[in-house]
């Protein structure tokens, strides 16, 4: 596998490299009892709950082994409050936080390296956003000239799943067996699977028990999960095209205007409020929350005097391509219908 | 079919396979794949495994079937039902077929025999002679159409081979053994890809979907840098060849676009589909579970073979696929539209009997247009 200097390690603490950090280090479970650590666990705790408000974290890689440290002890104070909303929130941050690393490193690459001031230190960046994105989802990035390019059949695997036109292969520079693309680009073609990967290793971990210590912040962090659960109220009888949408934004990627637009006055419809529906726009990549809030009362109709405005019809939907029709689906018009028509068995 | 036609046919079946065995063989990594096959007047059995190519003659002998299939996936349990099967990797395959490249000449060899009374029409509006307007589609293949199938063939191998680099070597073109080509690259970089991801691919090479963007035209500034240049690999460059025809006429041509705005190129890349793209049938390659037709067995609509084409320019599917015997068979042929067969025209017969070689005979009652003579 890798290997890594510590401050690439800081950059990705998801590693299997910070087993071997944490075993140089002669670090233990038992030691956290010791009050020294409240620092880091204090800062463990804070980073996790800047992941729950879909903010990402900004860290501090001068200061390695405490970016290292608080990560694996976030892991265990969420391991220990055994809350999977908390888990998918903090790996979805750490996967973005990790996102700006790749895309620098992956930069670097396509600038001329020899005017760079500190030659070495960049060089490592480049070849842990190569190594990561090729060891651990198999996609070997090349160079040609100053662009970026991936395999057609590893760019196929994952953008044909993205709904956005832009992503169609017939809309990519494709030239003999390859995909051109932008190091943002590739960094958004593997962000679901650094996030699931993230989330496996806080799934994977084992703790044989819980330091005195920590126990005030586990608490916490239980009360504070039972105040999220209810608030986004998700539901199974959702038409395919609602429950697609809220996915699509609990996965943190971009949800188009006219996807939001359709979840927003569906929402409205079945009577939830403004301040009910605000908190699903939160893992949006662009998210503001003034700006959610303002678009969302222009939608409702409860700002100025503008027009409350309806759920577009399925077949505006298709045309948008946000719709994923099963039979249940039959014979509506509008999503607001789904579920509401009983099949009438004469 | 009616009986008496099902045993001649099958007879004639019978004797191909027996006398050409070297034809026909179990593709590699026969113990993952799944076999199928359809016998006259019933239904598929499919879900079955072969060992080898004894197997498969057993197979064919015994069960004299009308068609023959086998997955392009592979599984760890190709004999269980769809979902314990475990999925693989499947080969990637390509379906050209005449029919769908709605060509001039079509109308001059299709005809529509009527549901109630079976008599062929040259029209599908009333029958002739009993007034019913429900037909069935009835067509046979002519030059013009295998040779325009082909360009489609040639145009898919260049994306194949230039685009997705896959080695010449590990594309075989079958003729399909009724109207077209089927496509068939095995081993390639490609094999993994899913269902969607296929998908996105059949979009591809059949150019579709594709933004006005892409080629350098936006709704708001569009900047002349982004233009394709004839000399472009891939889409960008084949699409200049086509909009510029020449490198002096672009600053000209890129003129008149910007001038025509977004939608008007816009709808310009939607017909370039039907020129550029190729027409391919994107059901057949995004069909990961598919069973198809096995190299060398006789297709039931016409009785003639999927054969492979070592020299598609030269392939002349009329004869070169047209295998059965050519014994003198008396048949009854309803026959508005004439074809031709190893070099020989037949039609049009209307209510005639006739005698003709085995294989038209065959090909005469698979398409619906002969009985055997009473
Ligand atoms: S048919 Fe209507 S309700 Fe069903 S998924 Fe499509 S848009 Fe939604
Ligand atoms: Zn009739
Ligand atoms: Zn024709």
């Amino acid at each position: 596998m890798l290997q890594l200097g510590i401050k690439e390690l800081a950059k990705y603490p998801f590693l299997a490299e910070t087993g071997d950090y944490l075993r140089d280090k002669g670090f233990n479970l038992e030691q956290l009892s010791d009050p020294d650590w409240k620092p880091v666990i204090e800062k463990a705790y804070g980073r996790i709950i800047v992941a729950t408000t879909g903010q990402i974290y900004g860290g501090d890689v001068e200061n390695p082994d405490l970016e290292i440290l608080s990560f694996v002890i976030a892991i265990i104070l969420l391991k220990s409050a055994g809350i999977s909303t908390l888990n998918r929130r903090f790996s979805l941050a750490e996967a973005r936080r990790a996102e700006r690393y790749l895309e620098q490193g992956l930069n670097a690459l396509q600038k001329d390296r020899t005017i760079l001031e500190n030659l070495k230190l960049k060089e490592e960046s480049i070849q842990s956003s190569l190594k990561i994105v090729q060891d651990l989802f198999s996609v070997r990035v090349e160079m040609e000239d100053d662009r970026l390019k991936i395999h057609i059949a590893d760019y196929l695997k994952r953008a044909a799943h993205f709904n956005e036109r832009e992503w169609k292969l017939v809309n990519r520079r494709v030239e003999s067996g390859y995909v051109y693309l932008s190091s943002h680009e590739i960094v958004r073609l593997v962000r679901k699977e650094l996030d699931v990967y993230i989330n496996s290793k806080i799934q994977s971990v084992n703790i044989s028990f819980i330091p005195e210590t920590f126990r005030e912040r586990v608490g916490d962090l239980v009360l504070l999960a039972k105040k999220f659960s209810t608030v986004v109220i998700v539901s199974s009888d959702y038409p395919p095209c609602i429950k697609h949408a809220i996915e699509v934004l609990d996965r943190g990627e971009n949800l188009p205007h006219s996807g939001r637009f359709m979840l927003a006055t569906y929402l409205l419809a079945k009577g939830q409020t403004i301040e009910q529906i605000a908190p699903l726009f939160k893992n949006a990549p662009d998210y503001n929350e003034r700006i959610t809030k303002y678009q969302l009362e222009h939608i409702a109709g409860s700002s100025g005097k503008a027009t409350k405005y309806s759920c577009p019809s399925c077949e505006k939907l298709k045309s948008e391509n946000l719709c994923f029709a099963i039979p249940e689906c039959d014979g509506i018009i509008n999503p607001v219908q789904f579920g509401t028509r009983r099949k009438t068995n004469a | 079919m009616h009986e008496k036609n099902v045993n001649f046919v099958e007879a004639a079946l019978k004797e191909y396979y027996f006398s050409n065995f070297e034809l026909i063989h179990v593709p590699s990594r026969t113990s993952e794949r799944e076999f199928g096959y359809q016998k006259f007047n019933s239904g598929m059995t499919r879900h079955l495994t072969i060992k080898n190519d004894k197997d498969l003659h057993f197979l064919l002998m015994t069960q004299v079937p009308s068609d023959v299939y086998c997955s392009n996936a592979c599984y760890s349990f190709p004999n269980l039902p769809m979902s314990e099967k475990d999925w693989k990797e499947a080969d990637l395959i390509f379906d050209i077929d005449a029919k769908d490249l709605k060509l001039e000449c079509r109308k001059d060899h299709t005809c529509f025999k009527c549901n109630s009374c079976q008599s062929t029409n040259e029209q599908s509006t009333k029958c002739v002679k009993c007034n019913s307007d429900k037909f069935d589609i009835i067509s046979v293949t002519c030059q013009n159409c295998i040779s325009e199938a082909k360009k489609e063939v040639k145009k898919l191998i260049q994306i194949l081979t230039e685009d997705l680099v896959i080695n010449e070597e590990k594309i075989q073109v079958y003729f399909s053994g009724n109207e077209g080509f089927h496509v068939n690259i095995t081993n390639s970089d490609y094999q993994i890809l899913d269902s969607r991801e296929r998908a996105d691919l059949s979009d591809y090479i059949m150019f579709n979907g594709v933004m006005p963007e892409t080629l350098g035209v936006s709704k708001q500034n569009n900047s002349k840098m982004s233009f394709p240049d004839i000399g472009e690999r891939g889409w960008r460059g084949r699409a200049a060849k086509e909009i510029f025809g020449s490198k002096s006429k672009r600053p000209k041509i890129i003129q008149e676009i910007l001038s025509g705005g977004y939608s008007a190129f816009q709808s310009r890349l939607e017909e370039m589909r039907h020129t550029i793209g190729v027409r391919i049938d994107p059901k057949v390659t995004m069909d990961v579970h598919r069973i198809f037709r096995l190299g060398g067995s006789i297709n039931s609509k016409s009785g003639l073979s999927k054969i492979l084409c070592k020299d598609l320019e030269n392939f002349d599917p009329f004869s070169d696929a047209c295998l059965l015997g050519d014994e003198k068979v008396e048949i009854l042929a309803n026959c508005p539209i004439s074809f031709r067969l190893k070099n020989k025209k037949y039609g049009p017969y209307v209510d005639e009997t006739i005698s003709v070689p085995k294989h038209t005979a065959v090909y005469m009652i698979c398409k619906g247009l002969a009985d055997v003579a009473q």
